[in-house]
């Protein structure tokens, strides 16, 4: 099992025609996942790797039976990508997209809330179960390898670098889930952490954080009362100097919160193992994992 | 973050009804005297600096004229004034209100809730960080619903106002909401809003738009904001550029790997001077592009942090040993990178060819580039 993706995932790719959403169907379909459709409007009857392209979501999923959707649309559109996909029936659209305007996204979230539809991003490198090949979106095939940790985080690249280096200390993913770096995101910590608690194949969570917003001192005050599986955090972002944009618009420190120390406090308060520097946390993990004695 | 000066706050503000005072910018202290000659601002007034942080009143940017005469020697005495950093070049004088009380009102995003929310108190024209959080009332705004009727009237009960100036006020908060979401603001700040008379005016306007909706709002296109020189070319360039004050130059690709990356450096006694995500690209042409601007920057030492997921990391050191050459000798540094993942063995071996030094653990090379840059601090 896995959380939110898993071998019956039949993915959609919107955006399939340009170079990113080329290129990442050819990865997505590498690591396992089924990749059934494309949506670009004009563009249907041609295929790309081998997937046949649509001119509409709705078309796509009448078609193939899609139930997940992967939106690389440029920014200006990347509203009504979503709206078009959950009015299709999708309830789990990954945005990986980057550059959506918050007050796009607001309207996004509501309306896939108010459908019972599952938003994970935008600006996220997205979902993969490496135990069921299932991938929605964009992190490397290269990092994974099935195992019992659960990895949340924030970040894009440094997602990969951290379950790369689990992977080289053995440790395996059960799921990983890029939440995206945006002021207004589909899913948070809060709602992601439910998700690992209830999967009998996560042992342990990993929590990447970054500075701005307060999704991690949320995420500890959810670990604290409702989170019975260990969980190792690493914020990133101690350095930053205050109001300095650090390349996403959601790592913007403010009046003292959000600050790496005290989103670092709140998950230590929870019970969280804290790690200083990412390179830390496979030992941490393994450390904590012996300590429990699930290893 | 584009931030608007106030008198261009204004100016939206004035577009969509919002009651202000009498006024008009002036950019000497000719135009001051010739904006209350002409009849622009009547006398008495006051002259405001147009600069981008606050606390203006008490840090000598806030002056009030009654004759000429202190008209001219109140707009020399501000433009000659550097505001936190900031020189001022524009003034915006306006007429002086017989103010009855000092309100607050914002409108912003919560992010964790994933709404808009306005922000309202009784205790205007300092700043909001200073009031208790109990004298702050909020409002979270249903985006699909608007600011309802209700909502206005708990708002004019935070702020006790009542009867005519009730009726102002909900006709601003409508107003307000409307430019909230128009304009594609992360911020619209009004402090202080004023009760004058029989209705509120706001004295103050602080306008922040969302960088994300630029493509929507052209009119906005030639707002510098706080960004440095090489900073602005970088933005033009879609490169996600900081200046710091330390010496060392980061190149990282993805957000989170920066932010870590200086942390690191920073731990091992490293000053990050410049900070720059190359982001997703796999575009040779735009690694040597920041790169050369990173050269601009004059770092003592360069080091490039890189996780080739789907970018291979022999196609990121190509494009690398060929910018290296663009770079003038007088101007050369050193370099020393770290990239993982897709053909990582290739990519060190070009590196290494070209004389960089190139490792694989993250402290390792975090070490040598603080040598570089001529040691820990």
């Amino acid at each position: 099992m896995s959380v939110l993706v898993d071998a019956k995932t039949r993915v959609v790719v919107q955006g399939i025609t340009g170079h990113q959403g080329k290129v990442h169907t050819r990865q997505m379909k590498a690591f396992g996942t089924q990749v059934v459709a494309g949506v670009t409007p004009g563009k249907s009857g041609q295929t790309i790797e081998d997937v046949p392209v649509f001119d509409s979501v709705a078309e796509a999923v009448a078609k193939t039976q899609a139930n997940a959707s992967v939106i690389f649309v440029p920014a200006p559109y990347a509203k009504d990508a979503l709206l078009e996909a959950v009015d299709a029936g999708v309830r789990l659209v990954t945005i990986v997209t980057e550059h959506i305007p918050f007050h796009d996204m607001l309207t996004m979230y509501h309306y896939a809330r108010a459908h019972q539809a599952r938003i994970i991003g935008p600006n996220c490198p997205g979902i993969a179960a490496p135990g069921s090949r299932a991938k929605v979106g964009i992190i490397p095939n290269v990092v994974f390898h099935p195992g019992r940790i659960g990895v949340i985080s924030r970040s894009g690249t440094l997602t990969y670098e951290i379950v790369n280096g689990l992977k080289e200390h053995g440790l395996g993913q059960s799921t990983c889930i890029g939440l995206g770096g945006d002021p207004v995101v589909g899913t948070s910590f809060v709602d992601a952490l439910p998700w690992f608690e209830n999967d009998p194949d996560t042992d342990l969570v990993v929590m990447v954080g970054e500075i701005g917003g307060t999704a991690e001192e949320e995420a500890a005050e959810h670990i604290r009362h409702h989170f019975t599986k260990p969980v190792v955090a690493y914020v990133a972002g101690r350095s930053a100097p205050p109001g300095k944009r650090m390349g996403h618009a959601g790592a913007i420190i403010a009046r003292g919160r959000g600050t790496a120390e005290s989103k670092l406090d709140a998950l230590r308060a929870a019970g969280a193992e804290v790690a200083t520097f990412p390179y830390e946390i496979p030992d941490l993990v393994a450390k904590t994992l012996a300590a429990r004695g699930r290893r | 973050m584009v931030k608007l000066a106030e008198w261009r706050g204004k100016e939206i503000f004035r577009t969509y009804g919002v009651p202000l005072p009498k006024g008009t910018v002036a950019r000497s202290p000719d135009e001051a005297v010739r904006a209350v000659t002409g009849g622009d601002v009547p006398l008495p007034c006051v002259i405001k600096a147009q600069v981008l942080s606050g606390g203006r009143g008490k840090g000598g940017a806030v002056r009030f004229a009654s004759t000429l005469d202190e008209v001219r020697a109140a707009a020399t005495a501000i433009l000659g004034l550097e505001f936190k950093g900031e020189k001022v070049r524009e003034l915006l004088l306006e007429e002086k209100l017989p103010i009855a009380r000092e309100l607050y009102l914002s409108f912003t995003l919560d992010r964790s809730r994933r709404m808009p929310l306005v922000m309202a108190s009784a205790q205007g024209g300092v700043e909001i960080e200073s009031v208790a959080d109990e004298a702050i009332g909020r409002t979270w705004v249903h985006p699909f619903a608007g600011l309802a009727s209700y909502e206005k009237r708990q708002i004019a009960h935070v702020l006790g106002v009542t009867g005519p100036v009730a009726a102002s006020l909900d006709r601003l908060l409508s107003q307000l909401w409307t430019i909230f979401v128009n304009e594609d603001a992360e911020l619209v700040e009004i402090n202080p809003l004023a009760v004058v008379g029989d209705g509120v005016v706001a004295l103050d306007a602080k306008v922040i738009i969302e960088d994300d909706a630029a493509f929507r709002h052209p009119e906005f296109a030639d707002i510098r904001d706080d960004r440095t020189e090489l900073e602005e070319i970088a933005r033009e360039k879609e490169i996600a550029f900081v200046q710091l004050d330390g010496n060392i130059g980061v190149i990282a690709n993805g957000a989170g790997l920066t932010m870590a990356t200086l942390d690191v450096l920073q731990q091992f006694g490293g000053r990050p001077g410049v900070f720059l995500d190359l982001g997703g690209t796999d575009d040779p042409q735009k690694v040597t592009e920041a790169f050369l601007l990173m050269a601009r920057a004059k770092p003592a030492a360069v080091f490039l942090n890189i996780f080739g997921g789907v970018t291979r990391c022999d196609t990121v050191a190509k494009g690398l040993v060929e910018a290296m050459k663009q770079v003038p000798a007088s101007d050369r540094f050193p370099l020393v990178a770290r990239i993982r993942g897709n053909n990582e063995e290739e990519g060190i071996a070009i590196l290494r060819e070209a004389g960089v030094t190139s490792l694989r653990d993250l402290k390792e090379s975090v070490q040598a580039a603080v040598a570089a840059a001529g040691g820990p601090r």
